[in-house]
């Protein structure tokens, strides 16, 4: 009685006699969102402070002062044109062309460093102005939340790059689609929390 | 740019460490250094000796069983538990000696306030919680007829993240010195000007390294939950123990990140000079009460629930019938979830946020005793007409439903703003919180320790010093922490190296005897390790089922095999297993297939020490090491996301040899196969 489907008395079943095989990663999607989620509390936790400290000056410079609305405008295109262009990427991906996929992800990360050259030019110039993240408390909390947005960027590029080493030596299997899905949620989040950044610490600090 | 810590004796090669960092001068500190010293050359002594080494690497440091790691949390947290415990004796000891005038005890200012702060930090970090997570390792997986866990490699990751908090935190005790700055580390005396020294930073670093592997730990258990559930098994044909499990990690996947953030906030006022938490600069300290308490609360429910859900899976057992009002207690279990968000500001009532904010959460408050009420009387009614066992679990599980009704009650005492302008900050709030964690979450885990133990290892625990430790342990809490409360009333308030009214000081040689007690209670429970250990042929489970349990768990092996169940288990009942029993399930001895596992995994390992570096060297502020850690760390990972032959098969054959162990097993134990 080999293989037996229907164990015990009657018609129940108690177990499977055949393994199901569970597809390796199906709960990787899963889990990634969760990340997503814990981390959008992150940012939660930044912006709140920025909330309740980003008018705190304590006498130092506030946002009219050290805001640049031009270099923010090309900041902000480089990155929504990122995840445009990664979503090029994944429709690459959908259609089979690693090479298609690769150049797109090439094209994003440039987009992803420019936005971060921008950034730190930006902060540079802030710091050279006495505008640093110990001068006051609206400093710091712009500071963080803006460095920390910026820190996720880094960490995305730094993961687009390794992808791309692993889709051209692996090509688009199965492992791959997954970790390029998984970036795609991790780098249009990264544009959403910029969304977010761009309102409440640029625009609402200008127009106050 | 000047930075707070750049002064003259900063070092760029060793940061702030010097020679001076050794507390050479405090004997207490020196004798557990020797002490700890000559343990740890015996314990690598004999590991060499019996040259154990490569069983440990291969079969247990390496391992991404969920049982392995499971039990690999429990002697981390033991051996914390030992650490915490010494310093509450200590604690306990300070004050019974030095109350009045003239009396002054042993231990100078500096060393007690660190004393309570570490006691604080490592009893809920570093016992309660991988005990916590720890029983979900071992038990969910077995409990949802799963294989393993959603993601083992992160798994094994997250283990060794929280033994890298421990590292830090330990190492605290011999180079330089831990916070003075109470559990949660509220600024101003957190920051920079206030307390100068690595402490608060060792703080800092021990926890942010063990959160995030806690955090990891979390998404890992709710997608387990979620995805790798036996067919048939509903969401409410889950066990009770699942479904607070369950809770207990949504809880931590919405809170621990708050801790992370609150924490690198800190550490940015502490090394950047930054003013989110400062007295100047336009920083806000009661933002941080908040931040902290927006975390701080939800993890008492993180600790709390599972004991729950311990008590619901050993009532229903040991009573014989299934779980009075399993509905309800689900429900139950969701509502404290939700509820346990919107409490926090009871912690701070004196902030003075205004009576309407305080009555918010004076009621929201009130409102948790609701369905934490609702679960006492379902677990009343199981047993009520059941058929009572009193073995040891369910003795744990009695003392518990005393215990914490009256932990409940105080609760509801300082719930009430006015009340709680009284007694806040008072020892009467140190006797509510002792209240509910040790009588709710230390007697649910020993509940629990006792009642898994021989699905996990194989054997039963020795009786008779259970009993004992047992007696010992409630009869011990309840002489330590009642005079607290009495002490509270008085106006005694907290974390006092020394009380001047000498009229408190019969209340604390009483407090200091209940925790003698306990220490007694401790070391009769490792002697029932040890014994149990000793005698584990005449303690030996054969059967799989020592209790009669109505979960999957105990319808597989003892200890279960790697691969849990040869066949996945098909669910039709809440009480699985009672089911099968009850309907004639007879145990297939033929036709087993391959089975697919995950490959054992050293990154884990690397990862947790690569994270003690990291954090050691931003508490020492050692940057080139900083770097050079944070670089391999990444590199790691990196390297590990290359490797995509994580996976290989059991062989049939295998698993057939295992289970015919067992068939031999249980005809000797003569249950038929």
């Amino acid at each position: 009685m080999s293989a037996v489907d229907h164990a015990g008395g009657g018609a129940e079943t108690f177990y499977r006699a055949e393994e199901h095989e569970h597809p390796e990663g199906s709960n990787t999607m899963l889990g990634f969102w969760i990340y997503i989620m814990s981390d959008t509390l992150i940012f939660a936790m930044l912006f709140a402070c920025f909330a309740v400290l980003g008018r705190h000056y304590d006498g130092g410079p506030g946002p009219k002062d050290v805001f640049d609305i031009t270099l923010l405008a090309l900041n902000t295109t480089m990155l929504l044109c990122s995840s445009i262009t990664y979503g090029f990427a994944m429709i690459s991906m959908q259609n089979g062309r690693t090479g298609g996929t690769l150049g797109w992800l090439l094209v994003t990360a440039l987009f992803g460093m420019a936005f971060v050259g921008i950034e730190l030019h930006e902060f540079a110039g802030m710091i050279a102005e006495g505008a640093t993240p110990e001068r006051s408390a609206f400093l710091s909390s712009f500071f963080t939340l803006v460095g920390t947005h910026g820190t996720h960027v880094t960490i995305g590029i730094i993961w687009m790059f390794t992808l791309m080493a692993q889709v051209s030596r692996k090509g688009l299997n199965a492992a791959n689609r997954r970790r390029l899905m998984c970036l795609s949620m991790f780098w249009h989040f990264l544009d959403v929390i910029w969304i977010g950044v761009f309102t409440v610490v640029y625009l609402l600090g200008m127009i106050q | 740019m000047k930075l707070p810590f750049a002064d003259e004796t900063y070092s760029p090669i060793f940061g702030r460490l010097s020679l001076q960092s050794l507390p050479l001068h405090e004997t207490i500190v020196v004798v557990t250094f020797i002490a700890v010293a000559i343990g740890g050359v015996v314990v690598v002594g004999a590991i060499t000796y019996f040259r154990l080494w490569g069983t440990l690497w291969r079969d247990w440091f390496t391992s991404v069983d969920h049982k392995k790691i499971g039990i690999m949390y429990f002697v981390l947290a033991f051996i914390m538990l030992i650490r915490g415990f010494s310093d509450a004796i200590m604690m306990r000891a300070q004050q019974a000696l030095s109350v009045g005038p003239g009396h002054y005890g042993y231990l100078p200012p500096d060393h007690f306030n660190q004393v309570f702060s570490a006691h604080g930090v490592i009893m809920i970090f570093f016992v309660a919680m991988p005990m916590v997570v720890g029983l979900m390792n071992v038990v969910v997986p077995l409990q949802i007829g799963a294989r393993d866990v959603a993601f083992p490699y992160l798994n094994n990751a997250s283990f060794w993240l929280t033994t890298a908090g421990v590292v830090i935190t330990m190492l605290s005790l011999f180079i330089g010195n831990y916070s003075r700055a109470g559990w949660l580390a509220m600024p101003p005396l957190s920051e920079f000007k206030q307390s100068p020294d690595v402490g608060v930073d060792y703080f800092i670093w021990g926890l942010q390294v063990a959160g995030v592997g806690t955090l990891l730990s979390g998404i890992n258990f709710v997608v387990t939950i979620i995805k790798m559930r036996a067919p048939g098994m509903t969401m409410m044909k889950m066990p009770v123990f699942v479904w607070t499990a369950f809770c207990t990690n949504i809880l931590i996947v919405a809170a621990f990140p708050v801790l992370t953030a609150v924490l690198a906030l800190l550490a940015l006022d502490r090394v950047a000079g930054m003013h989110f938490f400062t007295n100047d600069g336009g920083g806000d300290m009661m933002m941080y009460v908040n931040l902290i308490w927006i975390w701080g609360h939800p993890e008492v429910y993180i600790l709390i629930l599972p004991a729950f859900g311990v008590f619901s899976e050993v009532v229903a057992t040991f009573s014989a019938k299934r779980l009075f009002g399993y509905t309800s207690m689900v429900y139950a279990t969701i509502v404290i979830t939700i509820l346990a968000y919107l409490v926090w500001l009871h912690h701070f009532f004196t902030m003075g946020a205004g009576a309407d904010v305080n009555s918010f959460f004076a009621i929201t408050t009130m409102i948790i005793s609701i369905p934490t009420g609702a679960k006492i009387f379902n677990w009343l009614f199981t047993m009520y007409r059941g058929r009572i066992r009193y073995e040891l679990p369910m003795m744990w599980t009695l003392a518990f439903m005393l215990t914490f009704v009256i932990g409940g009650m105080t609760g509801v005492m300082l719930a009430v703003p006015p009340a709680d302008f009284v007694l806040h900050n008072s020892l009467f709030l140190v006797a509510h919180f002792h209240n509910v964690i040790i009588g709710g979450v230390l007697f649910g885990m020993f509940a629990g320790i006792t009642y898994w133990w021989p699905k996990a290892l194989g054997f039963r625990l020795d009786r008779k010093w259970g009993v004992r430790s047992f007696w010992l342990w409630v009869v011990g809490f309840y002489i330590a922490f009642m005079p607290l409360y009495v002490l509270g009333f008085m106006g005694v308030t907290r974390r006092l190296q020394h009380i001047s009214n000498p009229a408190a000081r019969p209340w604390f040689e009483i407090a200091a005897f209940g925790a003698f007690l306990i220490a007694l209670g401790i070391a009769c429970m490792l002697i029932q390790f040890y014994v149990s250990i000793r005698d584990r042929e005449r303690l030996r489970d054969t059967t799989g089922d020592p209790w009669n349990g109505r979960t999957l768990e105990w319808s597989t092996a003892s200890p279960a095999p790697a691969y849990n169940f040869a066949f996945t288990p098909v669910v039709h009942e809440v009480d699985a297993w009672h089911d099968m029993k009850n309907r004639g399930y007879v145990r297939p001895e033929a036709g087993f297939n391959a089975i697919h596992m995950p490959k054992n995994t050293a990154t884990g390992v690397v990862i947790g020490a690569l994270g003690t570096v990291f954090g050691f060297a931003m508490v020492w502020q050692i940057w080139w090491l900083v770097i050079l850690s944070g670089l391999a760390l990444f590199a790691t990972v990196i390297t590990h996301s290359f490797n995509y032959d994580r996976s290989f098969h059991i062989p049939a054959e295998e698993v057939t040899r295992t289970e015919e162990d067992r068939s031999r097993l249980l005809a000797s134990a003569g249950i038929p196969a």
